[in-house]
């Protein structure tokens, strides 16, 4: 399960001097090139020889094994040795009545998640960069940053337990006003919901981090032109911070929207129980339960290929829309 | 906890500030409405956080009836240990410690060398060919074979069911790869490499004795990284370990916390209710004593953490 990271680079150009000192450099790409590099550096050579291997070993033949997908296996004949049966398992995928469910369970919870965090920590960034660094600012920042270190397992059940029926706190809150205990989890309605709000409790103080680097970036010559306008600070906001963390959260936006049909198998799993699976029930948990738990290698592989092509098209295609309406991408 | 009493508690700084103030372009007052907004939605963020936190805290700290009976907000009521006791009484729990402990310490000595043994030499400019390594690399971020391809893998090599199968295949990050190679490269001057190299200086004794030293701060955070990843991990442990003497502590902390199979059958129904009550204060210790080692790091490496996000950030 390779996670992109959803920090990601405001692009930033290099001293000058060093780009000329590459560009020297870069003509000797050749094949004599190559072969005195090898014999001046044949160590460094040897030192990347491992991590190139499990390169190789851990990413790309998963890569090439998947075309599993377009075979029946048989553990005895082994991959590539099992018969060709070509769209057949896609075919089957599709007609299976839980495919459209998959599919919009996937997407509806990633959209959700990205919609909810992605302006939460900008706010958050945004909302700290106002007030003067203090005893204040420091505590909310450690705070709200802390939940991330914690792992999914312990979040999840941290969720479990506050909002348990019979001991927990929100319950009991409710209770309090007079509202009957509600199984927040059992109720499918709620899986949502509580899906994207826990995670954005986890993630959102670290997913401020980056805006508040670019906010950082932002020359204070700018505001101070702005203050003597007479500008207020919302609309120096508006008008000054946005505009110079704009590439930043380009770049944030195009990456979490890439990432959509790839949203966690961890979480959703863990919150997962038989009362909820009508809203719970993703892709990557089915793929889970197809192919290790049924033994339908060949079934899930279609299924996580499928997903993975679905990904990779909406990467690309969103950067491409990014880069035309906004000029920023993550590739060039 | 506002700005007026922090002022207050600086009184040195007093004086200064207000002349500041005076020189100041005076803030109008919807800004000032506008600032009071700001730090009110903090305050609450800052709640929101930090109430749950407490209450799994409060209650670890709590008697099992008090926990039972919800009587437990945000501070420990008839204040016990016997959750604690109940944690580390659970031979599950303390195998599952040891072993997330090992998996922690030897995953993270077996990423960073490699991380690093991949990093070093393409952050440098001579070598020729290190672009088409980085794309080699970077190609494994946009697609991957999938959750039953990567099994059959690991399968093949013979990793199931062993510690092993934890550590090596998901040793390498392509996310710290870039953060050490854009470290190597801004950190260690191209100059200091030919002044070695004039010296008589090797690759490799170079990266030992200055690159290593001089590159501390970026391996601590990477490898910080990695230890917080192997430590809270479980999915790999889901899939690939069927003996429960491995399982990883969240592995444990998943039959136990959500499963609920704390397991042994019962004759009297008082004692139910007790080992019901118990079981569930076990709960909330469990969350506290799996997440302390995280979170005891967490305040001296925040900043590092911060600084490797950004190394990070710099496009390569």
């Amino acid at each position: 399960m390779a996670v992109i990271p959803t920090t990601i680079p405001p692009p930033i150009g290099e001293a000058p001097p060093r780009q000329q000192r590459r560009r020297r450099r870069r003509e000797r790409t050749t094949v004599a090139g190559l072969r005195r590099s090898l014999q001046r550096h044949w160590t460094l050579y040897l030192l990347m020889v491992v991590p190139l291997i499990w390169f190789a070993v851990f990413k790309y033949i998963p890569m090439s094994n998947a075309v599993l997908a377009f075979k029946d296996y048989n553990v005895i004949q082994g991959i590539w040795g099992s018969p060709w049966i070509g769209w057949r398992n896609f075919e089957v995928f599709f007609q299976n009545p839980v495919f459209w469910t998959l599919v919009k369970n996937t997407f509806v919870l990633s959209v959700y998640t990205v919609a909810a965090s992605f302006p939460l920590a900008i706010i958050l960034a945004l909302a700290l960069n106002e007030i003067r660094t203090g005893f204040f600012k420091k505590t909310v920042q450690m705070v709200t940053y802390a939940p991330y270190f914690i792992s999914t397992v312990v979040v999840v059940s941290m969720t479990i337990l506050v909002l348990s029926p019979r001991l927990g706190i929100v319950n009991e809150g409710l209770g309090f006003f007079g509202v009957p205990a509600v199984d927040f989890l059992g109720n499918p309605d709620y899986f949502r919901h509580i899906y994207v709000w826990s995670d954005v409790w986890q993630t959102t103080g670290y997913s401020a981090v980056i805006y508040l680097a670019a906010l950082s970036g932002i020359d204070p010559a700018l505001h101070e032109s702005a203050k003597i306008d007479g500008a207020s600070r919302l609309q120096r906001i508006r008008h000054v911070d946005l505009p110079g963390i704009m590439p930043t959260a380009v770049i944030i936006l195009v990456l979490a929207v890439g990432n959509i049909m790839a949203i966690g198998f961890e979480k959703a799993f863990l919150l997962q129980n038989p009362l909820n699976l009508s809203k719970s029930e993703i892709i990557a948990t089915y793929v889970y339960k197809t192919g290790l738990l049924n033994a339908d290698f060949s079934m899930a592989t279609a299924i996580g290929l499928l997903n993975s092509v679905i990904n990779l098209v909406l990467l690309f295609g969103v950067n491409t829309i990014a880069k035309r309406i906004t000029g920023n991408g993550l590739w060039s | 906890m506002s700005a007026q009493t922090e002022a207050r508690t600086l009184p040195g700084k007093k004086l200064e500030r207000r002349a500041a103030r005076a020189r100041r372009i005076r803030e109008p007052r919807t800004d000032r409405i506008f600032l009071f907004c700001v730090y009110l939605l903090l305050a609450v963020l800052l709640a929101v956080v930090l109430l749950p936190l407490l209450y799994i805290v409060a209650s670890s700290f709590s008697s099992p009836e008090a926990v039972s009976a919800g009587r437990v907000l945000f501070w420990p009521v008839d204040f016990s240990l016997r959750g604690y006791h109940a944690v580390f009484a659970n031979p599950q729990v303390v195998q599952g410690y040891l072993n997330s402990l090992f998996y922690t310490v030897a995953g993270t000595i077996v990423s960073v060398t490699m991380t690093i043994a991949i990093a070093y030499p393409m952050s440098r400019r001579t070598l020729v060919g290190r672009n088409a390594v980085m794309t080699f690399i970077l190609f494994t971020m946009l697609f991957t074979g999938g959750l039953i391809p990567t099994y059959l893998v690991v399968q093949s090599v013979g990793l199931l069911d062993t510690r092993w199968a934890l550590i090596i295949p998901q040793a390498i990050g392509v996310w710290q790869v870039i953060i050490a190679r854009t470290y190597f490269r801004t950190a260690i001057p191209e100059e200091l490499v030919e002044a070695a190299q004039l010296d008589g200086c090797g690759d490799l004794r170079f990266l030992w004795s200055v690159v290593i030293p001089l590159a501390k701060p970026m391996i601590a955070v990477v490898a910080l990284m990695y230890a917080i990843m192997q430590w809270n991990s479980y999915f790999d442990a889901l899939i690939y370990l069927k003996n429960p003497d491995l399982f990883p502590l969240q592995l444990v902390l998943r039959n136990i916390l959500i499963l609920n199979t704390t397991g042994g059958g019962a004759v009297d129904a008082s004692v139910v209710i007790q080992r019901q009550q118990l079981a569930d204060l076990l709960k909330y210790s469990l969350i506290v004593v799996a997440s302390v080692p995280v979170l005891l790091i967490y305040p001296f490496v925040a900043r590092y953490f911060t600084k490797g996000i950004l190394i990070g950030a710099v496009k390569g």
